[in-house]
């Protein structure tokens, strides 16, 4: 990049030129690193060798990033089956950090990084939160777990390769978090777009008014959240929100992210190359339908991942975006495939039914959908915990509020839905990823 | 006369209601009456309290929501139909009863009445001369 357009444009920063690779250029890069990882793989991974064998293909078999659609998916359980370092390309001694995720069912997941995965991690990092307008002059927040997790330390490098200021909160004592960001005149905070919603709630019962605070942008990910969120989440707090995106089994955040257009979010292409599938067919679709998101590292050197299945479902967008970025955009991810339930055979995204209350509420009250089985057949409770502003003395009131709830989300739904306000605090709160569905019909 | 009733949410579970009451115990909040209605799922507590800015605070400090409504205290006169009169007026002018307590004070019964439009109701009520109005001093004296 020339200084001219820097100086046209102070908020450039360099370290986000390769968002603005001419197609021809990017496609040629891609080829060039898929190739080279392909090859990386199969001579030091005998797990991707394997996958390759059997589909009598080598690494020379790949010439164009038409190839792609012939090599294996992986998926979560294939990280769960080499635990710990089986899918490892690199040997020990070169793999500076380890991160795990915490596994709901028995072992984590492992992932390994080099000095040079560190380094590709941070500069996307950098490039996200550019993107998000943030620079040198911000005082960064990081609201996210440190730790195994790797949202706390991939959104700390980020912020402090990009010379901001960095307050490493962590995740959990919500009052603290509030009492820093109004000490230290915190601009820009990331987190988890529950926890944020959960910080909201919290600096309005201390008496905090967000919105004449100095903070001005979130960056939010690690969970998915729908578009009413956001409008939530920026109109309580008087902020922008961001959507970040990323995954620990391909990087940790960092993967993607939104621009100031805020409409979808920019995959670094030049690291992590996407694809979308049909998860039955596994067919890939074409640009703009929706489907699983799968993506293949193409510069990680101590662990690459190949086609991984990531259970987002998201679609490719067609259209350049307005900011100028040439790297392609997936829309917002509101779901995964692994949070749909299906209740009396309807599949069902708990974000269709977040929408539903977001709608009928002003504001979107602490909720939790509980399914349980009786007879034979499934129920649906949703618990909605009451909020100030939908309180009434009247039982009437109460009761139209609580048939109106449950109208919204059935007709989402299309089956009977039993909705029950509780009081505050009555739902746990988590401060890393919400637990929106409880499903106890395994239990009787 | 108009008195400020506390209305406070309460979970239709053992133990909401200890929860409320040893709050305003342990805060020495002293309360004249109180009725709950309740329902399957949640009840709503609603409380006659002289020091109900006090016992807000702290409900509201213990994150319980609670709200203040506007009640209207009239003295039950002590004759068959005597009730009914306080109605007829109220029908008369289309004012909604939503939902109404008793309770008896020293002297006499007070009813505690909860109305769509509580000034139009005083009004009304004092035009038709029948009831004689509570103040605030004479309930919160005992
Ligand atoms: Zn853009």
């Amino acid at each position: 990049m020339s200084q001219y357009k820097r100086m046209e444009n102070p908020m450039f920063n360099p370290v986000s030129a390769p968002d603005y690779l001419p197609p021809e250029k990017l496609r040629e890069l891609q080829t060039e690193r898929f190739a080279f990882i392909i090859r990386r793989a199969y001579e030091n991974v005998p797990f991707y060798r394997r996958r390759m064998d059997e589909k009598n293909l080598k690494p020379e078999d790949f010439r164009t990033l038409d190839d792609v659609k012939k090599l294996p998916f992986t998926i979560k359980a294939d990280l769960r089956d080499t635990y710990p370092f089986g899918l490892f390309a690199s040997p020990l001694k070169d793999i500076v950090r380890l991160h795990a995720s915490s596994g709901t069912t028995g072992k984590p997941i492992v992932v390994a990084y080099t000095q040079s995965d560190l380094d590709v991690w941070q500069e996307t990092m950098m490039r996200t939160m550019a993107a998000a307008g943030v620079s040198k002059d911000d005082i960064v927040q990081v609201a996210f777990g440190y730790g195994l997790f790797t949202g706390g330390l991939g959104a700390h490098y980020g912020a402090e390769g990009l010379g901001a200021t960095v307050i490493p909160a962590s995740g959990g004592n919500t009052e603290r978090q509030i009492m820093l960001m109004k000490d230290f005149g915190v601009t820009a905070v990331a987190c988890t777009p529950s926890y944020f919603v959960h910080i909201i709630e919290v600096a309005e019962k201390m008496g905090v008014d967000l919105h004449k605070l100095p903070l001005r942008r979130g960056m939010f990910g690690a969970e998915p959240w729908t578009e009413e969120m956001r409008r939530h989440i920026e109109e309580g707090a008087g902020i922008r929100a961001f959507d970040i995106y990323g995954l620990s089994e391909i990087t940790g955040p960092g993967v993607g992210a939104a621009c100031e257009c805020q409409c979808g979010l920019h995959i670094f292409e030049d690291h992590y190359y996407p694809e979308i599938i049909d998860p039955d067919t596994l067919e890939v679709l074409p640009d703009g339908r929706e489907g699983e998101l799968v993506l293949s590292t193409l510069s990680k050197m101590a662990m690459p991942m190949i086609r991984y299945r990531t259970r987002d479902l998201t679609s490719i967008m067609t259209e350049r975006c307005a900011c100028g970025r040439t790297i392609r955009r997936i829309s917002k991810i509101s779901h995964r495939s692994d949070d749909m339930f299906i209740i009396r055979g309807v599949n069902v995204f708990p974000s269709q039914i977040e929408t539903a209350i977001l709608n009928e509420g002003k504001n979107l009250p602490h909720y939790q959908i509980i399914l349980t089985r009786s007879h034979g057949l499934d129920n649906v409770e949703v618990d909605i915990e009451m909020t100030q502003e939908m309180f009434s003395d009247k039982v009437s009131a109460i009761e139209s509020l609580t048939a109106r709830f449950s109208h919204a989300i059935e007709k989402v739904l299309g089956i009977r839905v039993a909705v029950k306000m509780l009081p505050p605090n009555s739902i746990p709160r988590s401060e890393g990823k919400a637990k929106r569905v409880i499903d106890r019909r395994g239990n009787n | 006369m108009k008195l400020n009733q506390l209305s406070i949410f309460a979970e239709n579970k053992p133990g909401s209601l200890n929860r409320i009451c040893s709050i305003l115990a342990e805060n020495n909040i002293d309360i004249l009456t109180l009725s709950l209605a309740d329902t399957t799922d949640f009840g709503i507590l609603r409380i006659i309290t002289k020091d109900w800015e006090k016992a807000r605070d702290v409900l509201t400090e213990n994150r319980i929501i609670v709200r203040v409504t506007d009640v209207v205290a009239v003295e039950v006169p002590n004759r068959p139909g005597g009730m009914c009169s306080i109605l007829d007026t109220l029908s008369k002018y289309s004012i909604n009863v939503e939902y109404m307590y008793a309770f008896a004070a020293t002297k006499a019964a007070i009813i505690i009445l909860r109305v769509d439009a509580p000034e139009m109701a005083i009004e009304k009520l004092k035009a038709d001369g029948s009831v004689k109005f509570v103040s605030p001093e004479d309930i919160f004296q005992s």
